[in-house]
């Protein structure tokens, strides 16, 4: 079915009968060409790209949970392409691209919403600093602007630009930068995927992969033995879990984040402000609330719920950045398992048994990813070859010297 | 969390500095590994779903570095040890 405004309409004059669930649920089948493991949005948005830009059929998606139950529907929905680094710029910029026509691609309301995203500046090396990485990203054929304090304060006149220890001195912008509804992504992505016949089947979780003489054969899953000429993970967050079965050790470390979301309010904020110094991130959803978070919480955990200093260091962060929140009351708290990987980039690589291939170490940025993760990651395990964007992601990285490390923090997962 | 502390009690892991996997205390013998052993070493990690040994050090207080065994999922703390003890009985001299 397709939807439209027509379609709402004739459907509102019908009594709504006329909606069809949007998906097939599937028996999983003996043998797959493609199984990707993992149904949240990078998995889906593999399958859907495998199947519409690569042409491949005969794809599942296995899912331990529910569709879209984990890090998608966790995260704080920004999307972005603001990086330094040659290895992630090109990357980030072509999944901004494809967030920009993913509604009309997809034919699903995804509530794309390119409202700006800033990234505050409070001295003048940290001026410099933004300004080379706004220069990096047009040479990308990206946007960026530099706005003076007057420009960021005609924006946000709420602001505390007088703060003792962080005055606010302007800002880096990208325009193009905003926020999507990420819940709709993974529905938009299974709902598309589903209709060029991948199956997706869930409640089938991955106990163990077969592997023969250095080829993977399939995976054991808790609804019995799935054949598979190609296997994908992209299960971000239980990366070293799943790639365990393979016999794998990871540059990886699970660690927790927390969001945070307030009571409805009337909008005030339109668009994304970052204080980077103050460990704090803001958005407003279009039900009114506030949308923020701040750091991991900086231990190893696969429990997705965080401990009680990481919210007063947050709640401190937006006080300092805008005291008028002060007494406005926390709705809901909650974490999501991060892959922490030793450099902060992600991974999108071969692996060492022939057919088995990875999509993982995301850390927290891998929403604003979805689509480019999606497509790159298809390009390689339709083609066995990395997309030109996602070339750097490789595992060996690490052991070359190659890292991309857009923090200069070395291997410390907990510090990205 | 609080992280019953060998020497000083229950403390508060607010007080502390997590530094990971307790792996790290085991650095490859600079004169005789290769880089791949270095590489190993530095990058990859076990990263298990369930108990864990992991360095932390205690930087607002004694500066012990602490060796803790903890579960990920629960974020329960089973054991904690001085770093210095593990080390030594893994065979290390200091």
């Amino acid at each position: 079915m397709r939807y439209s405004g027509f379609r709402v309409i004739a459907e509102a004059l019908t009594g709504h009968r006329g909606w069809k669930p949007v998906w097939r649920d599937p028996a999983p089948q003996a043998e797959y060409d493609y199984v990707i493991v993992g149904g949240g949005g990078h998995g889906l948005a593999t399958a859907y790209y495998l199947a519409k830009e690569f042409r491949q059929s005969r794809i599942a998606v296995l899912e331990k949970g529910w569709l879209g139950g984990g890090n998608v529907g966790r995260n704080t929905t920004i999307i972005r392409s603001n990086y330094l680094l040659d290895g992630n710029e090109p990357f980030y910029e072509f999944s901004l691209k494809l967030w920009e026509g993913l509604e009309q691609e997809l034919n699903y309301n995804a509530m794309v919403s390119q409202r700006g995203i800033i990234n505050l500046i409070h001295t003048d090396a940290q001026r410099d600093a933004f300004t080379r990485r706004g220069n990096a990203m047009i040479l990308h054929g990206a946007d960026a602007r530099l706005l003076s304090r007057d420009e960021v304060r005609r924006m946000y006149p709420w602001l505390n630009f007088d703060n003792a220890r962080f005055p606010i001195k302007g800002a880096l912008m990208q325009p193009r930068g905003g926020t999507v509804r990420h819940d709709a992504v993974a529905w938009g992505y299974a709902r598309a995927a589903d209709q060029r016949g991948v199956d997706l089947i869930q409640n089938c979780e991955v106990t163990g992969m077969r592997i023969e003489q250095g080829r993977i054969r399939g995976v054991e899953t808790t609804r019995g033995f799935i054949g598979a000429r190609k296997v994908g993970v992209a299960v971000a967050g239980s990366s070293s879990k799943v790639m365990a079965h393979a016999g794998m050790r990871l540059p990886i470390e699970s660690h927790v984040l927390q969001a945070f979301v307030t009571e409805g309010l009337k909008p005030f904020i339109d668009g994304v402000i970052t204080f980077g110094a103050g460990h704090f991130y803001i958005s407003q959803s279009d039900k009114g609330g506030l949308v923020f978070g701040g750091d991991i919480d900086g231990y190893n955990s696969y429990a997705q719920r965080g401990n009680l200093p990481v919210i007063e260091d947050v709640a401190e962060g937006g006080m300092a950045l805008m005291p008028a929140i002060g007494r406005v009351r926390l709705l809901r708290i909650w974490g999501g398992i991060m892959d922490m990987s030793m450099d902060g980039s992600p991974i999108i690589d071969r692996t060492p048994i022939e057919g088995l291939y990875f999509n993982g170490g995301w850390c927290y940025g891998g929403f604003k990813a979805t689509p480019a993760s999606g497509w790159c990651f298809a390009h390689l395990l339709a083609r066995d070859e990395p997309h030109p964007t996602a070339r750097a992601y490789r595992f060996d990285r690490f052991l070359k010297g190659l890292m991309i490390d857009e923090k200069g923090q070395g291997a410390t997962p907990n510090l990205h | 969390m609080i992280i019953p502390h060998p020497i000083l009690g229950p403390r508060d892991a607010q007080e502390f500095v997590y530094l990971g996997d307790a792996s790290l205390i085991d650095r490859p013998d600079g004169m005789t590994a290769g880089i791949e052993e270095f590489h190993d070493y530095l990058y990859q990690r076990t990263n298990p779903a369930g108990e864990h040994q992991e360095l932390w050090y205690h930087e607002q207080g004694d500066r012990s570095w602490l060796v803790v065994t903890r579960n990920t999922v629960t974020h329960e703390i089973l054991k904690v040890e001085l770093a210095r003890d593990v080390a030594r009985a893994r065979g290390r001299t200091k």
